[in-house]
């Protein structure tokens, strides 16, 4: 996909979310917005996956270690084909295959069950770490929140990651600056982030999350480099593409009202509108 | 069921702390990144100085709060049971329940009440896993006055505690004038003759109304409430096991470990009796909406009825 149609499907994967987190009337718009373009370059671009084979045992993984952020990845995965868009409107919902977060014996396509931060990274980590031990060329991602790297366990995966060379993983940390209580950096600030990872023996690349030029270079040099693990820390906007949550910490876990989600989808059909007009 | 009060037990710990800080200076509250859904915002805004966010960091939140107490201060940990009793098992072991220090575990969204965000938040094991901790304190509150008195309780008496709130709307059940909160005593809201239903948390109003439906069948059930779950009231619990010889446990926990098998290690070695627990069946929780939950989980008053007919 050229970028102008990945902003297309960017876009599209912003509305399943909003659509999804409307109709459970609950759920994380925020942090799942950030990462849209994100999820959308690794699913339509990056990754080795076949959405008629999810279980395909050569495909590259995905572990969304911010599980909260499950209706990016659900939205992502249906219009990647996984399973229908119209799904997505069972999010959360009793009986729904869509649970609040990710459930790998439940949803075609999830990698790994997640939603206690900090878990995810050790879990992409001995997948990778499987690949290097069967010899087989698999890739694996993981996506972490800024706020998530609070957690003690991500270190400790860091370090395993790095101290062994864990070079078929990527993982990326999405900086979009916010957690529930409010700036990461009022919290308990976990900057430098590419400094500390560095000294963790990480290939480190900083790049802007929205951008997917600067997101396919970071992809591109984390393939070439050998014998390190690479962290990707992108610095986004929390919301990302409904003005009214653009980084504000009270669209962490909410659903949009009624009013609120016509705006949202009017916005966004704008802006798909408006990449459609552009190709 | 107009009239009646409801309110979550996650707003009574909020309120608690808030009034309690005021009274003992020493109340510190610390939370992990969760202070908006925890309601120990209530205490933040009140004493911002003395609530202390630790960012998503459980273990070490816990870690700071055992240093905390050897140093005089009561530290109040908050979060949700997943985590404050779940990942945290072995720093409370080990750096709280082994010194014995003076540390008190707040847990809010226990159980399936949790709702909407599924199994992985959906706490049904923290019972068992602070019950058998030496010398750790054990409450499961049912109400928005017995929270609070916990809370007070708590702060009142030496030695780590494990309280645990729910984060769905439950009803006032103890706005009586007879209603006295004593750690280790349990409450008993309805004498009966045929069995007895010991209830704890949200089940205990549930099994308030499973009772009302059996008296319409003719089945006279008393009704106790166990919220300490350690040290579990033994006196109560042989005394209804003795005059009725038939016992239901009630519980938002898994039957494995919980109240319920509190009672039967009471009852194995004093008065075996038949004893039917009622709980999570070694499961996991699910999404969904806290009502639905409950009632598919059959720990609605109408589902326990069903369940305790099915067994008489
Ligand atoms: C172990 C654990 N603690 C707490 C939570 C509750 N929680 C869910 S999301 C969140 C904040 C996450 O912030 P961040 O990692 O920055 O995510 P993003 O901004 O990308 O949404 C918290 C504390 C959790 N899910 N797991
Ligand atoms: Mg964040």
């Amino acid at each position: 996909m050229n970028n102008k149609e990945l902003q297309i499907t960017a876009t599209k994967v912003r509305k399943g979310i909003v659509e999804a987190v409307h109709s459970a009337k609950s759920g994380h718009p925020g942090g799942s917005l950030s990462a849209a373009d994100m999820f959308t370059f690794l699913y339509f671009e990056e990754m080795n996956i076949d959405p008629k084979n999810p279980k395909d045992p050569n495909r590259d993984r995905f572990v969304l270690s911010k599980g909260h952020t499950a209706p990016g990845l659900y939205s992502t995965l249906a219009n990647r084909g996984f399973f229908p868009v119209e799904d997505l409107k069972t999010l959360r919902k009793l009986g729904s295959y869509l649970q609040g977060h990710p459930c790998m014996t439940e949803t075609p396509g999830v990698d790994m069950s997640t939603g206690s931060l900090g878990q995810g990274v050790s879990a992409a980590v001995g997948m990778a770490l499987a690949a290097k031990l069967n010899g087989d060329s698999y890739r694996v991602y993981a996506l972490t929140g800024d706020g998530e790297i609070q957690e003690g366990q991500i270190w400790e995966a860091f370090m395993f990651a790095g101290a062994k060379g864990i070079d078929n993983l990527t993982v990326v940390i999405d900086n979009n600056g916010l957690q529930i209580d409010g700036k990461i950096d009022d919290v308990c600030s976990p900057y430098p982030i590419d400094k500390k990872l560095e000294a963790f023996n990480f290939n480190t690349i900083c790049i802007d999350g929205h951008d997917f030029d600067q997101i396919r270079d970071a992809f591109a040099k984390a393939k070439e480099c050998k014998g390190k693990p690479t962290a990707i820390i992108m610095k986004t906007t929390k919301g990302k593409g409904v003005s009214y949550m653009e980084n504000q910490a009270g669209w962490h876990g909410k659903a949009p009202s009624d009013e609120e989600y016509e705006q949202a989808m009017k916005e966004l059909d704008e802006q798909l509108a408006k990449y459609e007009a552009e190709v | 069921m107009g009239d009646i009060v409801k309110i979550a037990t996650r707003e009574s710990y909020g309120n608690a702390l808030a009034e309690l800080g005021k009274v003992n200076p020493n109340v510190v509250v610390l939370d992990a990144d969760l202070a908006g859904a925890t309601k120990t915002s209530t205490f933040k805004k009140a004493f911002p100085d003395r609530h202390i966010d630790c960012g998503i960091a459980e273990a070490n939140m816990t870690g700071i709060a055992a240093g905390l107490s050897t140093c005089g201060k009561i530290p109040f940990v908050s979060s949700f049971a997943m985590f404050a009793a779940g990942r945290n098992f072995e720093q409370v072991r080990n750096s709280i329940g082994y010194p014995h220090l003076n540390v008190k575990i707040g847990a809010t969204h226990a159980g399936i009440t949790v709702g909407e965000d599924g199994a992985s938040h959906q706490c049904l094991e923290d019972i068992a896993l602070m019950r058998t901790i030496p010398g750790m304190t054990v409450i499961v509150p049912s109400d928005d006055i017995e929270a609070k008195a916990a809370v007070f309780a708590a702060a009142e008496t030496e030695g780590p505690f494990y309280m645990r709130f729910g984060r769905a709307a439950v009803p006032v059940i103890n706005d009586n004038p007879d209603y006295k909160f004593e750690v280790g005593k349990a409450v008993v809201l309805k004498d009966g003759t045929d069995m007895v239903i010991f209830a704890c948390g949200v089940c205990v109003a549930e099994a308030l109304g499973a009772a009302e439906k059996l008296a319409a069948d003719g089945i006279n059930a008393a009704v106790v409430n166990i919220h300490t779950i350690k040290p579990i009231d033994k006196d109560t619990v042989l005394e209804f096991a003795k005059k009725t010889n038939r016992v239901f446990t009630v519980e938002e926990h898994s039957v494995i470990g919980g109240m319920g098998s509190a009672v039967c290690d009471v009852l194995a070695e004093e008065y075996p009796v038949k004893v039917t627990k009622i709980g999570v069946y070694d499961r996991f929780g699910k999404s969904g909406p806290a009502g639905a939950l409950m009632k598919e989980f059959q720990l609605d008053a109408e589902g326990i009825y069903n369940q305790i007919k099915a067994k008489i």
